[in-house]
């Protein structure tokens, strides 16, 4: 073998092994979770049972049921904040604050969880007592609107990233044609920035709900009685041990994560192509139109 | 951009700006401003001690820094936080090693291939972090898949050796198993910004290179890696910032001779109950992480200008 075969032959190889290690602990949930054993991690045949004991899991089924309101609500705040962030960020660029403005946007996506909760519980629950000792009752409970408030501060600032990233891809010419033809700067937004942008809002949306869906930490500080989310049960039973449920509920994740991912890159793809279309055309006919 | 004449421009304008700008300083500023008054704040049995009183006519500073000099003296906290370095410093020089060459030859592969390559890496983003973690400690206990594996070859007298692991055969619960976690996870965020950084580069840069007589080796070096400074920056600091307060996976991966910040910040709040000492931890964590995500922020907003 010449010097450039061994080189592919070694690029081939570091891929192969890389996506091995990002992907194995993956293939082993699933398989563990048909395992006809308690003890995880002996295999003793194929079997449903960890499943269907599922069904009957009322105190994860809760879990499932808040964490999936808390993201549904996470993820649509999450895209209306972030796209008004990165519009500030994109159009106005310079503005008073306009630094600290972007280091409050990126600080939560590396910032470790641990102090954001912490840090936005004890502010809430000094709100509270203020509430409390001023007009009788405390505001707000802990429960699923503090949890809803911590994730939102999270998937904020991702939102923003995704779409920020669109907008500046986006020609200004086509908004400026659309204003000087007489449109309204809402119109504006809703029949020409809005489509172009459509795509990155989806990806934010599904971005953020997964997020909101997954998360443990800010849920853990933020949480109150009653109020449990999924992660938050999953995360008590992995402590104690190894648990078949938790392989049953990964392992039904990860299908759903699948077949959304795989739907959706594809809906996405041909949308995308389309929208890439209708943009140059635009852009073409302004080109035309100016002399 | 054209500005239409009118109030309601400035309208536009400011609520465009003002309410993400209101939302952010009222839950993320403002919160860690709590959190610095509370940290030299007495507890009072139930309540808090305000620092600043009205008594007899005068204001009274009611301020200790009682917590700061415990962080200070113990050697407990103290080692806390050069572990939690250590482990974080470690795993992002694990994540930049592996994830290096392999965004590199990621964004050398036949532009066909590329997404579903880009697609793969950012599937297990998807799936639930957690359990992703969890599925560790099925593989690295005992007869575990990877543990039976590692055995096999023999790679665990070797951690043994090297002090990773209290004896062969123990990878769970060492600090082996989890900087193995946490590089597992964090991997992701190191290879995407590298890699949209590198599929970006010039090529002709290096064809030149090889025609000015510099080997494959010498123009990676010389032009690749810095040219690439910015995507290594960014993915550094993806790693590094939350690692240093990671709590989930030391929780799950961890053992009693890995103690991480972020974990003894949960127990002084949950454990303990003790809300000043857990917030002056976090204003130490704070700012032990307050420059590295300066400069995050610095390359974010470089990277917009660019882009615009």
């Amino acid at each position: 073998m010449n010097a450039a075969a061994w080189n592919r032959a070694f690029a081939r190889a570091w891929l192969v092994l890389g996506y091995a290690f990002l992907y194995v602990p993956i293939v082993a949930l699933v398989v563990y979770s048909f395992n006809d054993s308690p003890v995880a991690n002996l295999w003793r045949g194929f079997t449903l049972k960890w499943y269907v004991a599922l069904a009957s899991d009322q105190e994860l089924l809760a879990g499932l049921a808040l964490s999936l309101q808390v993201a549904l609500s996470t993820a649509c705040a999450a895209i209306v904040l972030g796209t008004l962030a990165a519009f500030a960020m994109t159009r106005y660029r310079r503005f008073f604050g306009s630094t600290l403005f972007a280091g409050m946007i990126a600080a939560p996506l590396v910032m470790p969880e641990v102090i954001i909760g912490l840090s936005l519980l004890l502010m809430l629950v000094s709100l509270q007592r203020a509430t409390e000792a001023a007009f009788g009752f405390g505001f707000p409970e802990r429960g699923m609107l503090t949890i809803w408030l911590g994730h939102l501060l999270l998937g904020m600032a991702y939102a923003t990233v995704v779409v920020r990233a669109r907008l500046q891809t986006l020609n200004p010419q086509l908004e400026e044609a659309a204003m000087d033809l007489g449109a309204r700067p809402w119109q504006v937004f809703w029949l020409v920035t809005l489509p172009m942008i459509g795509q990155a809002l989806l990806s934010a949306f599904l971005l953020t709900f997964t997020l909101s869906l997954d998360d443990v930490v800010l849920s853990a500080f933020l949480s109150g009685p009653g109020a449990t989310t999924m992660p938050l049960v999953i995360f008590s039973r992995a402590r104690l041990g190894l648990n078949p449920s938790v392989n049953a509920v990964a392992t039904i994740i990860i299908a759903i994560v699948a077949v959304g991912v795989v739907v959706a890159s594809f809906i996405m793809a041909r949308g995308e192509r389309r929208r890439a279309e209708d943009i140059a055309a635009a852009n073409r006919a302004l080109t035309e139109s100016t002399p | 951009m054209k500005r239409p004449a009118g109030l309601a421009w400035l309208r536009g304008r400011s609520a465009v700006i003002g309410v993400p700008y209101a939302w952010l300083l009222v839950f993320f500023l403002l919160p860690f401003l709590v959190v610095a008054k509370i940290s030299v704040s007495e507890m009072e049995t139930t309540t808090i001690s305000d620092i600043v009183t009205w008594k007899d006519g005068a204001i009274a500073f009611n301020v200790k820094f009682g917590n700061y000099l415990l962080l200070l003296s113990d050697d407990l906290y103290f080692k806390t936080y050069v572990s939690s370095l250590k482990y974080a410093a470690v795993t992002t020089l694990l994540c930049l090693v592996i994830g290096y060459p392999f965004a590199y030859f990621m964004a050398r592969t036949r532009r066909t291939v590329q997404p579903a390559l880009l697609m793969l890496v950012m599937l297990p983003f998807w799936t639930s972090f957690l359990l992703r973690v969890y599925a560790w400690k099925a593989l690295l206990t005992e007869h575990g898949l990877i543990a039976d594996a590692i055995e096999a070859v023999g790679f665990d007298r070797l951690l043994a050796a090297a002090g990773l692991i209290p004896g062969p055969g123990q990878l769970m619960n060492t600090p082996f198993s989890l900087v193995l976690g946490m590089t597992y996870t964090y991997l992701p965020f190191m290879i995407l910004p590298l890699y949209s950084n590198l599929a970006k580069m010039d090529l002709r840069l290096l064809e030149a290179a090889s025609d000015l007589g510099a080997t494959a080796w010498t123009a990676f070096w010389t032009v690749t890696v810095p040219l690439s400074r910015a995507g290594i920056i960014a993915g550094t600091m993806l790693v590094f910032i939350p690692c240093v307060g990671e709590y989930v996976i030391p929780e799950l991966l961890g053992g009693p001779q890995t103690q991480m910040i972020g974990r003894t910040l949960w127990d002084e709040f949950f454990s303990n109950n003790d809300w000043p000492m857990a917030c002056s931890v976090a204003v130490a964590m704070i700012l032990l992480v307050i420059v590295p995500i300066a400069v995050f922020s610095r390359y974010q907003a470089e990277a917009t200008e660019r882009a615009t």
